[in-house]
Order: structure tokens, then C-alpha cells, then sequence
């Protein structure tokens, strides 16, 4: 027993050391592979692509640190596909944790590229100190990237361009009150400013007034309840993306009714929104870590499946003998 | 009369809303428009209901020293660290009630990181992020002990499994890209797109319709004064 015990463990230690190799040598050496667009992806691109210049649009931040991974890439690409189209992005979150999720965004996609940093801190000059450290890592690895890289958005004002109205608790009520009243529902935003001095919030009421709303969800309160308030009460294109085990329950809204405009999941949807906007970002980068990750669990799988086998056969041989 | 007038309160609250989704006019709709802004009031203070629950919880277990004891410690005095460099600094552009902190900020690292701000971007993400991968590990183990050909379902299952898996990935594009157009159809993101948004849709509507008439039922129970487990104290 004790060796059935002992086999079973170095067989998970192997399985373990070979996924964290797996996962982490395509992330040092980069492979390239490509991915191929799914129509839902095409469909959130499509949503952005076509709203008019001027719009203003709602994201929300609805995850937190756990799932960055995987929401981080689509609110970067999101955020920046929204300005270079002209439009206002208005940020909330439903998750406490999500108003720094936001924050970090718009920091990492506002700041001058490290190098530029790095260049006015040898001139003795202090232009820029809203970049952090997670902000160049993230960066450094784009800036090795083969392709064009998510842009930098220097000239984008707060409350001009862009705002973070902060975290309200509530999830689906917190929306119906943004149905009837964000201006009441937020009255300041994260930072304590009164929403009505910010000029972005000047021609914004309610949900209705918005563009279309994209949620970044890792559970609820997120998408579903955006689709179920937002889009159902109130009539607003309702689109976004969510954690890649989540996304297959979110199909059933892609529908003829329009509930859902399309929706990414994970990693994939990510990178081939990317892929669409011609960027190769922090998505197409760790998409190869992931693709080389499936593929071990499915060489392991066969391994188990074989070894199944030769063990039903092994007793098989055992019981014609007896 | 403990019991009595919360079930009055929720019965006259429950059938205000729905009434409000069917007729959303004077009163019911204001009505409902107050309700919500008083639910959003009440949701904040949860927050102080969690917070509170946190300590005593943990303070109980440090106290009688509970199995791994250590680590409810180390969990109270991270939530204090976080709370009270917070509150004496603030966080990204707030301040704090000792300002900026712009010489703890400054040497924290350039440029300069408030040290609430450190802590998260440094510690809480890696940590919270580590924590979510290690699912990666387990899946994996998972996969490789469950996904075994026993019978036609399982059989059915690792296929599908198996598609889906290739088809979310790079390597699905490569192995299949060189088909030509007339069998396109075979492509593996092709199959795994369909696999999800006919079969898979179809039974997750299944689902959601079943939840739904779960929810619509179980409310029902509350507001009508038949479910009563909510106001505590046995049935």
C-alpha cells in the first residue's frame, strides 16, 4: 500500500515540475504561436469599433488581484481600443478590490513608457511618478514583444477622459440605481471628487446615456448582472469578458435578443482581441505558457488512460488465472 | 412580535418591488427607487459586519489557541498593517490623516509607492495571484487521475474534453490551420466553438432555467412568511 502511496506521489511531483516548467519557459522564451478568432471576440471588438466617437462608456472593474492574470490583458486592450475610438471611459466596480484594478489601468496605459522615466529622472526632472513597479514589469515584457504593443495614451485627462467613480456595494441594485441616477449613486468618485464638477460626467445621467457597458467579471456581483439590470431594464449594450471556466455560462445570453454582445474568456479571449487590434500585448505573451499547459495535461492524460488499461488487463490476466 | 414584525416588513417590502417591475409609476416606482438607495445604505455597513466578524472570529481562535493558531495571527496582523497604513497615509492619490507620507513613499522605491500602495502592488497581488494558479496544479493532477475511459459517457466526456482543450489553445490553430476550406469544419476551434454554443448552451440554459425557478420559489417562501430560517433561531 505504502508504495502504491509513494508511486502516486513522485507520479504528481513529475506532473508538477513538468507543468511549472512548461509554464514558465514559454514565458523567458517566447514562442509566437497564433490564435485563431472566435465570433464571440469579434463580436465585443465589433461593439467598440462601432460606437461613435464621443461616446462615453461605462467598464466595470469586477474582479480582483486572484484573477489579474487572466482580466488584467482585456481591461489594458479594452481601455485603450475605447480611447483610440474617441470615447470617454467611465470606471466603477462592484468588487471592493476592482477600484485599484481600474486605477492600475489607467495608470499603466496614461504613464510615459519606463525608458522616457528613466530618461527624465537622469535629467533631474520628476515629469512622472505615477508608474508602478507593476507597471514596468508589465511593460518590459511588452516592449520585448515581436509586434506593435498596446499604446500609451499620455494626453488622456482625468475627468476629462476618463474616471474612476470607485467601489459601491449592492452588485444588481447598485446597477438599477445607476438606471436611474449614477449622478445619485455615485455622488464622488474614488478619489472623493464630487461627480458633478468632473466634465466627462457633464452629459451622463443614467445608464441609458452610455455608449455600451463592458463588464470584467470574476463572479458576482459582474457581467450576469449587468446583463440582467443593465441590458434587460434599461436597454444598454451590455458586452465583456470573464475568467475562461466562467465564460461557457455566459452563451446562453448571446442570443437573438441581443443580451449579451459578445463576451471574452480568459486568456484566449484576450489574446484574440489582441489579435484583432493588431497588438501584441501581455495576452499574446502568455498565451503560448497556456497552450503548452494544455497540452501537457493532455499528454498526461493519455499516460493515465494507458496505464488504466495496462492495469484492467494486468487483472483481467489475474482472474483467468485464478 | 421578534419574529412577527420582520416577516410584515419583508412581506410588505417583497410584494412593493415586484409590484414596482410591473407598474413602475407613481407610487410604486419611487417607492422602489427609495428602497434601493436604502439597500445600498445598508449594504455599506456589511462591510463594518464583516470586518468586525474577522476580528472576533480570529481573536477566538488565537485565544484558545485552535489548531494552526499561528496562522488566524498572521491573518489579524496583516489586516491591521493594511488598515493602519491606510488610514495614515492613504492610498495612491488619497491621503491619509498624516498626509501623503511623501519621505515613507520616497523610500519605499522609486518612483515613489505610498506604503499601502507597496504592500498591495508587491505582496497582496503576488500573493493573491499565487494562490489562484495553484488551481493550475491541481486541475492538472485532477485531469490526469479522473479523465479515464471506463464507459461511453466517460469515453464521450474525455473526447469532448480533449477538443475543447486543444480548440481554446494556440496548438489547436497549428494542428488543423493547413486544412482546406471545404473541410474547414474539422478545424479544432471550429468544433470547440460549436461544442460550446449549441450542446454546452443548451444545457446551460437547462440550468439557468432551473435555478431561476429555484430562486423565483424560494423567494416566494420568504416573502410569503413560509421560509423563516433568515430571521435565525431554528425553523
Amino acid at each position: 500500500m505504502s508504495s502504491v502511496n509513494t508511486s502516486v506521489r513522485w507520479e504528481r511531483m513529475i506532473l508538477y515540475v513538468i507543468l511549472f516548467l512548461g509554464v514558465m519557459l514559454p514565458l523567458i522564451f517566447h514562442i509566437g504561436w497564433k490564435t485563431d478568432v472566435s465570433p464571440h471576440v469579434q463580436m465585443v471588438h465589433d461593439l467598440v469599433e462601432n460606437t461613435p466617437a464621443g461616446s462615453t462608456v461605462l467598464i466595470s472593474f469586477d474582479y480582483e488581484p486572484s484573477t489579474m492574470p487572466e482580466l488584467k490583458p482585456m481591461a489594458l486592450s479594452l481601455v485603450d481600443h475605447a480611447w483610440q475610438r474617441g470615447h470617454k471611459v467611465i470606471a466603477v466596480a462592484l468588487w471592493p478590490m476592482g477600484v485599484q484594478m481600474a486605477n492600475d489601468v489607467f495608470q499603466e496605459l496614461t504613464a510615459l513608457p519606463v525608458t522616457d522615466i528613466a530618461a527624465d529622472q537622469s535629467s533631474g526632472e520628476t515629469k512622472t511618478s505615477v508608474a508602478s513597479d507593476s507597471t514596468k514589469v508589465a511593460l518590459s515584457g511588452v516592449e520585448n514583444a515581436p509586434d506593435s504593443t498596446i499604446a500609451r495614451h499620455t494626453d488622456k485627462k482625468y475627468g476629462i477622459d476618463y474616471v474612476n467613480l470607485g467601489f459601491k456595494p449592492g452588485g444588481m441594485v447598485t446597477i438599477k440605481a445607476m438606471g436611474r441616477s449614477i449622478h445619485e449613486t455615485f455622488p464622488a468618485d474614488a478619489f472623493g471628487t464630487p461627480v458633478g464638477s468632473l466634465p466627462i460626467m457633464d452629459d451622463i445621467v443614467r445608464l441609458r446615456d452610455l455608449g455600451y457597458v463592458m463588464s470584467l467579471s470574476a463572479g458576482d456581483p459582474g457581467l450576469k448582472q449587468w446583463i440582467m439590470v443593465a441590458h434587460d431594464n434599461f436597454k444598454v449594450l451590455v458586452s465583456g469578458g470573464t475568467t475562461a471556466v466562467s465564460a461557457p455560462g455566459f452563451l446562453p445570453y448571446i442570443n437573438n435578443r441581443d443580451q449579451l454582445r459578445g463576451v471574452m474568456g480568459g486568456l484566449k479571449g484576450a489574446a484574440e482581441y489582441e489579435k484583432l487590434r493588431g497588438v501584441f500585448g501581455p495576452a499574446s505573451i502568455k498565451m503560448d505558457s497556456q497552450s503548452i499547459a494544455h497540452v501537457i495535461i493532455l499528454i498526461f492524460i493519455a499516460i493515465g488512460n494507458i496505464k488504466a488499461y495496462r492495469r484492467r488487463k494486468a487483472q483481467r490476466r489475474k482472474s483467468e488465472k485464478a | 412580535m421578534k419574529r412577527t414584525i420582520p416577516m410584515i416588513i419583508t412581506f410588505i417590502v417583497g410584494m412593493l418591488v415586484i409590484i414596482s417591475e410591473f407598474v413602475p409609476h407613481k407610487p410604486f416606482g419611487p417607492i422602489a427607487g427609495t428602497l434601493e438607495n436604502w439597500f445600498l445604505i445598508i449594504a455599506g455597513f456589511t462591510i463594518i459586519l464583516g470586518v468586525l466578524s474577522l476580528i472576533r472570529m480570529n481573536s477566538i481562535k488565537i485565544k484558545s489557541r485552535a489548531e494552526n493558531w499561528q496562522y488566524f495571527l498572521a491573518g489579524l496582523i496583516s489586516f491591521g498593517v493594511m488598515v493602519l497604513v491606510g488610514v495614515f497615509w492613504g492610498m495612491q492619490e488619497s491621503s491619509g490623516i498624516l498626509g501623503h507620507g511623501e519621505k515613507i513613499s520616497a523610500w519605499l522605491g522609486t518612483p515613489p509607492t505610498k506604503p499601502f500602495d507597496y504592500l498591495f502592488n508587491n505582496l497582496f497581488i503576488h500573493l493573491s495571484a499565487t494562490m489562484f494558479s495553484l488551481l493550475a496544479f491541481y486541475i492538472a493532477s485532477a485531469a490526469y487521475r479522473a479523465f479515464i475511459i471506463r464507459s461511453f459517457e466517460s469515453n464521450l466526456l474525455m473526447i469532448t474534453a480533449v477538443i475543447i482543450m486543444l480548440g481554446r489553445t494556440s496548438l489547436g490553430t497549428i494542428m488543423t490551420g493547413w486544412l482546406p476550406p471545404s473541410l474547414q469544419f474539422l478545424h479544432l476551434p471550429r468544433i470547440a466553438d460549436y461544442i460550446m454554443m449549441y450542446p454546452n448552451s443548451a444545457a446551460q440554459r437547462a440550468i439557468m432555467i432551473s435555478a431561476a425557478l429555484g430562486v423565483i420559489g424560494s423567494s416566494l417562501r420568504i416573502i410569503l412568511g413560509i421560509e423563516r430560517s433568515y430571521l435565525g433561531g431554528g425553523k
